[in-house]
Parts: C-alpha cells; structure tokens; sequence
C-alpha cells in the first residue's frame, strides 16, 4: 500500500462556496430562493426565550409556600415590570402589611405551592443570522435557515479567534515571510480584512485593534502575544466566541512562520475585493478551520465545497505541509513512501515518508506529521 | 465458546475475537476499522462488521455473514460464527450528563458519582449551594445540552422543599437534549422519596420523559448508587443510544446490553479487585480527558478530568500545572518559547506523533503532570460520605481521620494499570513505569502493569455474562505486567541510607542491597519469575508496616522488573535547576528510561 489518508487545509483559487446560515431555534425565513445577498443581508431571524428569574416570594413575606396563593397580587401570564408588588401578606390586624416586590421584568411564568417561588420570563431576546458571504440564496430551509452559495477564493486556515466579519481585503507588507509589524498597519485599514505575510507580532496585532482592523491574516503568531490578546492562556482549541474587536486568523501554526507562498499570492491578487472571514476553530468531534472565502463572481467553478475537515491521498509528488519539529512548516512533495514502519529518533515504530523540501534536501517525516496543501 | 466483543469508540471501532482452548479462555485476535456513526456512513454496525471482517481474514473463521450480519453458531461444533457478541460504546462522545442535588458536598456529589461510575461525562453539578445565583444556574442549565438529567436531594422522610426548588428551576429552563428535535430529555430523579409526587407534576410538562428510581442517598450515612446506575444504563440503550446511527440494529445484535465504554472498565477492575481481593488504581489517559479509576476497599471510583489529555487539551495541562512543573521532569535543554508554540501547535494538530527524542522527552514530562493532575482530582472526589455525623470511641481519641477523607491511599494501593496512547506506546515499558511512578508517587509494595491493547471496556461486559472468561482474559492476556515499584513513605536525606534490600527466589539470594536517599534503582526480573522481596527501612521510612520497620512479600517479575525507589514521599525535587536536572539524569540513567 503506497497510498494513505491524510489530513490538508483547503487553499483554492476558485471553488463554489456554499454555506448554511441556520437559527439557534426556528424561526422565520426572510429570503427566498434565487436572491441575491450581501454578507450584511439579514436572511433569517427569530427570538429567543427570555431568561428566567425566580424569585423567593413566601420567603420575602416569611408565609408557608403552602399560604401563598392568595396573597399573589399577580396571576400566572400576568406581566411584570421590576418593581411590582408580587403579593402582600395580611399584615397584623390589616397593619404592617408586607410587600414582595419583583426583581425582574416579564411574565409571570408559574407561582409554586411547594416552594414558595414564583418565576419571571424575561422578555425575548431578538436573534439575526445575516447571509455572512455575498452570493445566492439557493435554498431555504423552512423555520430555520437558508443555504447561501457563492464562487469564491477560499483559504482553510489553521486556527483562528474571534468570530465572522467581512470587508475588503488588503494586505500589510510586501511578502509572505515578512512579519506583520505595527508600521504595516494604517488608518486606511479601518474595517478592512488585512493580509499580513509571517507571523503578526504584538505591535502588529495592537496597532490594528486601535486603527478598527476587522480581521488580521498571517502565517503565524506566537503562543505568547495570543495570550496577551485574549488575557488567559487558551486550554483547549475551541474558539470563536471571544469578544476581542478582531478576528485573528493563522494559515500556518504558532511561532516564527512564513504564510505559504501560493496562499499569500492567492489572496494578493484579490486586493480590493470583499472578503469574509470567520476565526471560530473547534479541533474535537466535527473538526472546524477558520477560514476565508472572497467572493468572486457568478461563473461556476464546478466543485462544491461545504467547509469542514478535508482529507486526501498521500501519493508520490503530493504537495505537503510538515507539521511537527524539527522540520515544523517546511513545505515540499511526497518523494518516496517507504511500505515497512521505521524506527524515530524518539524511538517509537512508525509508518514514515519522504519528503522533498523546496530547498532541495530530503528528510524523513512520520506519516503522522505532515498534511496536504493545495486544492 | 467463541466470543467477539467490540468496543465502538469515537474514531476506531475495535474487535477482540475470545476463544477457550483447552478449558482456558485466551484473547486470539483483534481486529479494526474506522467507527461510522458519522455522516456520510451513519449507521456505527458498518464500523463494527468491518473491524470483525478483519478478525474473520486473521482468523480463518467465517463470522460476517453476506448480509453484513454477524454469524452465530448453533453449536460448538460448527466451524464457522460465534457463540456470543458484545459490545461497548463511547462514540458520538459517549454519554453527556447533567447532575443536581441539594447540598453539593452531600446529594449532589453522590449523584455525581452514579453518573460517573455508570460511565457518564458530567458537563455540570448544579446544587443549592454551588455559589451561583438561581438565574446563572438557569442559564447554565439552558446552555448545556445533555443526553439526561439525573436529580437528587434530601434523605428519605426529610425535608422536600430544597429539592423541589432545584427541580422548578431545571423545569423552566428547559435544556435542549443534544439530540434535538422532538426527543424528550429524558430526567431521573432519585432524591427524597416523599418529593415523588411534586416532581411528577413539576416534570408533567412536554419535554420531559421522567423516571423515578430508590434515593440515592436515603440516609446521611448511606449511599444507594445502584437503582440509579442501572436506570441510567437503561435509559443510555432505550433513549440515547436509540437515537444513535445504528444502534437499533446492534442492540438486536448483541447478546448483553451495550454498556458506555468507561462503565465497562469500572466493572473489570471491581471484578479483579473483588476477585483478588486487592486495591486498584486505573487510568487512561486521551488525548482531550483522563479516566481515573479506583477500588479501595471495595468501594469504586471513577473520575473523568475533561480537560487534561495530550492532544486537543495539552495546552491545558501546561497551563494548569505550569510549564515549570512540567519542565522539572525534563534533563534536556529546552527553549520555553519555543515549547510553548509547540505546546499550541500540538492543539491545533493533535494527531501529530514526536519525531524526536527531545520531543518525546517533553511529551512524557506533561503525561506525568496531566497524571498527577488528574490523581489530585480523583483522590478529592472518592472519599467518605461527607455530612456523617461520626461517632468517636476512645480508640479514635487520637485517630485525626474526618468524614469525607479521600479513600485512595497509596500505601494499601496494590495494583496501578495504565492505559491510553502516551502510557500504551511509549517506545520503552521502562519509560511508562517512571511515568507513572512520578505522577502517581506509590508507597510500600506497588505492582504496575499496563492494558496491552485497551481490552478492559471489552471484558469489562464479558464479565456481565461470563466472569470466568474475563477473568482469565484479563489476567494472561490483557494485563501485561511491568513490574513492581518499592517506595518508603516519609522523608528521605540525601547521601544517607534509605532501605535495605534482599531479593530470594527459592531461598537464592538474587539480588541485594542498600538504597541511599535521593537513589533509584531497577533490578531486573524477568516475565513469569516469581520471588520474595524483604525491604529493611531505616527509622522514620515506611514500608508499610510502620516506620523502620521490615516487610517481605511476594514480588513477580515483568517487563521492567523491580524499581526500587528511595526518593521519599511525598515526592520532592531539588529547587535549584542544576541539582535538579542532574536527579532526573541520574534516575533516567538508573531505570534505563531512554537508552
């Protein structure tokens, strides 16, 4: 067997792109097929149930649970604002009455015999899913959601923060082995999704929070400068809920790396276009990247990509990433598959191949460490 | 008797094929294949007939029928099938709970404890003084999305008002069951027996599908976990795993109910601690959680730390022990910079394996902290019965033992078995022995073993059906024995002696010595010898018969031998980093760890 799967990131110059924008709970559909969107478009929306706040009220009137009804002022459905008596007990000969004043605002959900707790429900909480890509509608889930399909430039990138945003798309710096720095960065990059070349250093990813930067995209970033950014050194690689201001995307890994050539040339030529960008990264069951789609046109491309973890076939020739030291980031091709397991440095048994660099040189690699680029 | 038994995990469904031979049942095969419960397969019995198929090809034994099935013998005489298929299963990431109780050291833990030790993953423990406000416990409830709900609180005939609150509040918060849809999230209450008929109607609701089991905890003074593992057990194979690809059909397959994968090693090790009548330890260490298990005195524990593994949550190891604990196991130079952005690059790629010996050193020196990690967390969840009033004599005048005081003691520890990639393929058996020696730190006499191919979940339910079989399973094939770890409790000076030794097999003397503080040493003693060892502490050491005491037992040999150990409990390392690299050097170098 001269042949294995392995794991690649996605990085092609043109796919169809197609995305599910779906509600956290049904809802209603404001597209309809065959529309044309913008990342802005607003495609579905919804409300969510308000919170639920309970509140001690024979407590507060220091009554048995089992007294309570007929001291409630108000009944099951009612609504309340912050403030409003609850109930009132009878007092001492009609004096010293005492009132439970309601700490939240809603509708009074339910009053508890048992207990003694009366619940609020909060007022709904609006939700809008917007198209996040411009392109198509091209179909519509009922209740929940639509399928949005566009051509695009896509780029799988490793790991991200922060969550979607768009705009159009620059780029910092002249090549892709240059570190992004803070003089790379502009006021003309307000709200712009910038492409940086290696890693983005601290002064970097400083300057373009204060200038408005909607997203950042370089090769790599120190595990260091990422836990200044969010403020607590990030456990496990779930991410895309942080509330940053940015969205920060590596296409390589941490440390000192140069983005790929190919992917930085890819993004070059669409200076000016715009671009969305999502940074949430979910490395467990349901692998997902974060990644970047730059919507090109209508033309189709013929393949269809749906996001998600990729996969392919190892194979003489097969473009690969190395992704574990020592030779961490280092680009080149499948040179030899040898069938019989080898003996590592470490000492471990493992299936291996060879890999030849860009450079020239030929290096040894567990078949476990390394991954596709390309398409 | 031909048994296939399975074990359908997250990303490998693997297959063992049990035979009796001549009155002796041994493990003869295993097999395995990618688990399909995902899209695009969707249907986990795809995964189980191809990891069979594979038995069947290095077998010679046809077992997969033409319709995919798997062929059951009619007789023993058949040439062809199995007499028994059973299965475990942890895929779709095995069975999410939530618990409540009333007091969280009391109710709440106990119900905590029936959920792991039915081989749940508790997302979250929500009680009446867990220190969050109702409207945060609401919304954590609300955020969550568990298979099921099990809820506890009160003692039988005590007071019903607490439970019911905690009840009112899950009622309206309504958690989303992970399956969505029109499933109803199934709840089991097993609290105070006169709250039953509250409840009922609290839960009357749509949403909810409510089953009432004894209390868990009917008295101050007694646990009854039993009633409730078994309804969770039920509940997992009639609403959880019915809902799972496939499921339906392997159910009809199986001849025992399929059982979470960690439930099933729980029941192995309680089945071999209560056969031997021995303490055990066990863990299995992935690459995004620990699975801790223990038997002290009969009593089961498991533990699962969701977030201490080497892959996906090895930057969560780093960051909660520090990257100075984790370096202090290290003898080589190492940038730190550099080893944190290795650290994250692992995370993002976990599937990633060390190239180098410089890696796998560092690899193996966070396993010993997500270990230690992981045992601190066990050793404060299994404990006594908090909340008991005791009852002192005179005897106890003295004894300082409170209610709640952790049941792991490593000097009545008998047996450690380890398992899970880092402990299961270290290249060297002598490198996972040190591992778990500095993680676990084991005092007096210590038998360390390792789980050959992850064969416990299997036998774990063959012991359900035939304890015989497992039993004997787990003994010749299952368990590979390294060897055995001899370690004074107590204080240890340096360039002083330490203990004693004198290793007899059939009254030759095979090995002796003295061991001097701050010293280890390994002597070999191969697979299948048998000898009696006797350790002669110095004052203030303890080999488990008090201080300065002897002691002599029976030690058998494995693949590392004996690791005599005379660092001293608890464990400490040099401060200064010179002294401190040239201990770990010297005892690398002493136990052959990476030669």
């Amino acid at each position: 067997m001269a042949k294995a799967y392995t794991p690649g990131l996605k990085v092609t110059a043109r796919t169809t792109y197609r995305v599910r924008r779906l509600l956290p709970v049904s809802g209603d559909v404001r597209v309809k097929v065959g529309d044309s969107v913008s990342a802005e478009t607003v495609v579905a929306e919804t409300f969510l149930e308000g919170d639920v706040f309970p509140i001690k009220v024979a407590g507060m009137l220091s009554v048995n649970p089992s007294e309570l009804m007929p001291l409630m002022l108000k009944r099951a459905g009612d609504t309340v604002q912050v403030g409003d008596a609850l109930a009132r007990s009878k007092g001492i000969f009609g004096m010293m009455k005492t009132e439970a004043k309601s700490t939240a605002a809603g509708t009074l959900e339910s009053i508890s015999e048992s207990t003694g707790m009366v619940i609020i429900r909060g007022a709904k909480t609006p939700v809008q899913v917007r198209a996040y890509v411009a392109g198509k509608i091209i179909e519509v889930i009922a209740n929940e959601g639509v399928v949005v399909e566009t051509d695009a430039l896509f780029v799988q990138g490793i790991f991200g923060v922060g969550g979607e945003t768009w705009g159009p798309l620059m780029v910092a710096g002249k090549s892709h082995t240059e570190d992004l720095l803070e003089e790379h960065i502009d006021a003309s990059m307000k709200g712009a999704i910038v492409v940086g070349g290696a890693r983005m250093t601290a002064g970097g990813i400083r300057r373009a929070r204060e200038v408005g930067v909607a997203a950042l995209i370089c090769g790599g970033i120190d595990d260091a400068d990422l836990r200044d950014v969010l403020g607590y050194d990030l456990g496990v690689a779930v991410t895309g809920s942080e509330k940053i201001g940015i969205t920060l995307l590596v296409t390589e890994g941490f440390g000192d790396i140069a983005m790929a050539k190919r992917t930085f040339q890819l993004l070059l030529a669409h200076v000016g276009k715009m671009a969305s960008v999502n940074g949430a990264t979910q490395i467990r069951a349901g692998v997902m990247r974060p990644e970047i789609a730059v919507p090109l046109g209508e033309a189709s491309s013929g393949e269809i990509f749906t996001g998600g973890a990729t996969a392919g076939i190892l194979d003489i020739g097969t473009p690969v990433r190395i992704i574990r030291d020592p030779h961490f980031g280092l680009l080149g091709s499948v040179s030899a598959l040898p069938e019989q397991p080898a003996v590592l440095g470490s000492g471990s048994k493992a299936r291996v191949l060879e890999v030849a660099l860009e450079s020239g040189q030929r290096v040894t690699v567990p078949r476990a460490n390394v991954e596709l680029v390309g398409d | 008797m031909r048994i296939v038994a399975t074990d359908c995990g997250s990303t490998t469904t693997k297959a063992i094929l049990i035979e009796e031979k001549d009155g002796v049942f041994r493990q003869t095969f295993r097999g395995e294949a990618p688990t399909t419960v995902e899209e695009p397969f969707a249907d986990v019995t795809l995964g189980v007939a191809n990891s069979v198929t594979e038995l069947q090809e290095l077998s010679g034994y046809k077992l997969i029928a033409d319709d995919g099935t798997i062929i059951r013998r009619k007789s023993t005489a058949d040439a062809d099938g199995c007499d028994l298929y059973i299965s475990t299963s942890s895929a779709g990431g095995g069975l999410q709970m939530m618990v409540a109780g009333v007091v969280r050291e009391m109710t709440a833990e106990s119900a905590k404890r029936a959920a792991l030790g039915a081989g749940a993953i508790v997302m979250d423990t929500i009680a009446s003084n867990d220190r969050r406000k109702p409207h945060e416990q609401i919304q954590r409830i609300r955020e969550l999305r568990p298979d099921m709900v099990l809820v506890s609180g009160g003692t039988d005939g005590g007071d019903t008002k607490k439970v019911i609150e905690i009840a009112e509040l899950i009622a309206p918060a309504r958690p989303r069951p992970r399956f969505g849809g029109e499933y109803k999230l199934p709840l089991i209450f097993a609290g105070n027996k006169e709250a039953r008929q509250t409840i009922e109607r609290v839960f009357s609701g749509e949403g909810f599908a409510l089953s009432v089991v004894d209390n868990l905890r009917p008295t101050l003074e007694r646990e009854n976990l039993g009633p409730a593992r078994e309804r969770i057990h039920d509940v997992f194979l009639e609403h959880v795993m019915a809902h799972a690809p496939g499921y339906d059909k392997l159910m009809t397959w199986a001849n025992a109910p399929i059982m979470p994968t960690p439930g099933a090693v729980g029941d192995i090790l309680q089945t071999i601690a209560k056969g031997r009548g021995i303490n055990v330890v066990g863990v299995d260490i992935g690459g995004a959680t620990t699975d801790m298990f223990s038997v002290f005195g009969g009593v089961f524990n498991r533990t699962v730390s969701a977030n201490l593994g080497m892959s996906y949550s090895i930057s969560n190891v780093c960051a909660e022990a520090g990257m100075d604990s984790v370096l202090r196991w290290v003898h080589l130079d190492m940038d730190e910079r550099e080893l944190r952005n290795r650290v994250k690059n692992k995370m993002i790629r976990p599937t990633t394996i060390p190239q180098t010996l410089e890696a796998l050193v560092f690899e193996q020196a966070v396993s010993r902290e997500a270990l230690r990690l992981a045992y601190i967390q066990h050793k404060s969840f299994a404990t006594t019965l908090k909340g008991v009033q005791q009852q002192r004599t005179v005897g106890d005048a003295f004894s300082q033992k409170e209610a709640g005081g952790s049941l792991v003691d490593n000097m009545a520890l008998d047996l450690m078995v380890a398992s899970g990639g880092v402990l299961s393929h270290a290249p060297r058996m002598e490198q996972t022995a040190l591992m778990m020696i500095d993680a676990f730190e084991p005092e007096g006499f210590t038998e360390i073993a390792k789980d050959s191919i992850f064969m416990m979940p299997h036998l774990g339910v063959l012991a359900s059906v035939n304890p015989r079989a497992a039993m004997e399973v787990f003994e010749k094939d299952c368990l590979v024995v390294l060897g055995w770890c001899i370690a004074p409790r107590g204080e240890v000076r340096a360039g002083r002696p330490a203990f004693d030794f004198t290793l007899r097999r059939a009254n030759e003397v095979v090995a002796q010595g003295q061991l001097i503080g701050g010293e280890m040493r390994l002597v070999r003693f191969g697979h299948g010898e048998v000898g009696m060892l006797e350790v002669r502490p110095e004052r203030g050491l303890d080999m488990g018969a008090s201080p300065g005491k002897p002691v002599t037992r029976e030690v058998r040999g494995g693949a590392v031998g004996i690791v005599l150990d005379a660092r001293g409990r608890p464990l400490k390392l040099p401060t200064s980093a010179v002294e401190r690299r040239a201990c770990v050097e010297k005892w690398l170098k002493a136990l052959e760890v990476y030669e």
